[in-house]
């Protein structure tokens, strides 16, 4: 490459054609690429403002918008859950790459952990025992006392230390409620195909065990009375249907946290109960 | 520090930002001393021819790279799988046998999204700080990242298509990493989201290891392809924002990789095959500043121009050791 020669003027050569045009290619490459990578990074955030289904996010987890804004998705909330309730969102689920969920129907959290195990791994705090102060809290979302788990109630510290629920469970197909219709329930709960575990206290303290494994035989289903772990937050009830006539419900409670243990046992085709994400108490 | 490599120093940080190298201004006696004496001198040309024939090219810091690189992934997984939890997380946030590591953009990103720093997030990010200021900053780039490597191969292919004329590298303007920065810096602050995180090939890949494959591994699928056929190592040279993050961090790490101006022919071999080229414009002919010249911050300390210079004048060198041996 030749040095072009100073000029008698010594004013500064203005390059030549091919350079011009190649800095005008490589400017317009640029931008193009530019453009590339924000339309990918907004279709990364698109679906999360359209987000039209909620989910369950794991226990202690912040309001929505604020646990997208702090979630570094690391994934180590998966990594400790005993049960592995919470995986991790992909692209086409829409509410946000890599961050955690459950799908409480497919296997729900039940504290088999004992200490909410998610929230002590969480390195942002978008799952927390405590909020920061100047984060406001849903309505209804925070508990009246802290919950007692069940599996350590004779402990001296009975408690789950969560201070806000991450759901309530409703009963939203009640025509389908084995209890409402007066009937009991033979066998495992959700089929002999069914991979989603739970803790039976009465089996094992410490290992959760195959929900397949573990068969029931009762007069009046209150299978999700059974495997609820919180202390008070579900029971079956004397009510009076519509046509003044009595039936036994499950009623729930306000102790409830939203985990979905009771999503997850109900042996009816769709669950009869379900737990509605980021809801809160309403009495 | 001489005043030059102070001057061209600072230079070599405007560099990473997306400046174009200099021609220095002026260059020390000692070095233009070897200028002058390499100029026209026809020995030097049987001595180049005769260095030629005889180097060795060895993969000794590629092979040791991919090494870590593999193992550091490798650890991620087995200790999820295993559940020796030696390792636990993935890349933009781990725990290393109980200490918090936070990657440094990846924190960066949720602090200026979230707006609230927690004791852990301040106490990961500060240990993975001071551990790539020891370590080099853009070393965690080759050394570490996983897309550094599929990149690295994808190069590969690209190369070679390239030399059978069947595509051709389209530059683009490296002013864009920084566009980038800012960008994703301004999105994270005014969204409340961590745009970036949703895109990082990073982490995609490193959760995708780790947890299991998903359908965000097309959007790292369409970027080696469009590396391959379009522009090479597009992703890490012009748009990642996590190498720039890193960067800066080179800028005060004493490990870096140490140019000797005497015994090199100044081929430029090592340009070829570096991932930065224009952080060893000190390699042309001409433009040393001194006899020994410390590389850029925006060099990821891969050692691929250590291993591929038939001279050994390109080497590893962590600054003030030498001196303190």
């Amino acid at each position: 490459m030749s040095e072009p020669k100073a000029t008698e003027t010594n004013k500064p050569i203005p390059p030549s054609r091919d350079r011009q045009r190649q800095a005008r290619r490589r400017f317009l490459r640029s931008v193009l690429l530019t453009g590339g990578v924000f339309g990918a990074a907004l279709s990364g955030y698109l679906p999360i403002a359209y987000a039209q289904k909620k989910r369950l996010r794991p226990p202690g987890a912040l309001d929505e918008k604020d646990f997208l804004a702090s979630c570094i998705k690391c994934g180590q909330c998966v990594q400790v859950c005993p049960v592995q309730a919470i995986k991790l969102a992909d692209l086409v689920d829409g509410f946000g790459v890599g961050t955690p969920y459950i799908d409480a129907r497919e296997q729900a959290c039940d504290f088999s952990c004992d200490a909410v195990q998610c929230i002590l791994a969480c390195p942002t705090g978008s799952l927390t025992y405590k909020k920061p102060d100047f984060l406001k809290v849903r309505p209804g979302a925070k508990l009246a006392e802290k919950p007692i788990l069940l599996a350590k109630e004779k402990d001296p510290e009975p408690t789950l230390n969560m201070a806000e629920r991450i759901g309530v469970a409703r009963l939203t197909r009640p025509e389908s409620c084995l209890a409402i219709k007066g009937k009991g329930y033979k066998g495992p709960a959700r089929g002999a195909d069914f991979k989603g575990r739970l803790r039976y206290m009465q089996v094992d303290r410490w290992k959760p065990i195959r929900v397949r494994d573990h068969a029931y035989d009762v007069e009046l289903c209150d299978l999700c009375v059974q495997v609820c772990p919180v202390k008070g937050a579900i029971s079956i009830e004397t009510v009076f249907a519509p046509d003044g006539s009595k039936r036994k419900s499950p009623v729930v409670h306000e102790p409830c946290v939203g985990c979905g243990a009771c999503e997850m046992i109900c042996p009816t085709d769709l669950a009869s109960i379900e737990v509605i994400p980021g809801e809160g108490w309403r009495a | 520090m001489s005043e030059l490599l102070r001057r061209r120093f600072r230079d070599q940080i405007k560099v990473l930002f997306g400046n174009e190298p200099k021609k220095p201004a002026a260059i020390a006696p000692a070095a233009q001393e070897i200028h002058l004496y390499k100029k026209g001198n026809r020995d030097l040309i049987a001595e180049k021819l005769h260095a030629r024939a005889h180097a060795v090219h060895t993969n000794k810091w590629r092979n040791r790279r991919w090494a870590t690189l593999v193992l550091a992934n490798l650890l991620f997984v087995v200790s999820f799988w295993l559940d020796i939890q030696v390792l636990e997380g993935a890349l933009t946030a781990s725990r290393f046998v109980g200490f918090h590591l936070i990657d440094l953009n990846s924190a960066l990103q949720v602090m200026l999204a979230h707006k609230h720093i927690i004791n852990n997030l301040l106490i990961g990010t500060g240990t993975v700080l001071v551990l790539w200021v020891i370590f080099g900053g853009r070393s965690f780039c080759s050394w570490v990242c996983p897309y550094h490597l599929v990149a690295e191969w994808a190069e590969k292919l690209h190369l070679h298509l390239a030399k059978k004329k069947l595509v051709t590298d389209q530059p683009m303007d490296r002013r864009l990493r920084t566009v980038f920065w800012l960008v994703f810096a301004v999105l994270a602050l005014a969204t409340g989201y961590t745009v970036f995180e949703a895109i990082s090939p990073t982490g995609i890949l490193s959760r995708a290891l780790i947890y299991g494959p998903g359908l965000a591994l097309l959007w790292v699928v369409a970027l080696l392809v469009f590396e391959v056929f379009f522009s090479r190592r597009a992703w890490c040279r012009y748009a990642c924002p996590i190498g720039l993050t890193y960067g800066v961090v080179g800028i005060v790490s004493p490990l870096r990789i140490k140019y000797t101006l005497e015994g090199c022919f100044h081929e430029g071999d090592c340009r070829k095959v570096c991932l930065v080229p224009h952080v060893l414009d000190t390699v042309i002919k001409g433009r040393a500043v001194e006899k020994e010249v410390p590389i850029g911050p925006d060099c990821t300390r891969c050692g691929l121009c250590v291993d591929t210079c038939p001279t050994g004048s390109l080497k590893f060198e962590v600054k003030g050791l030498s001196k303190l041996l």
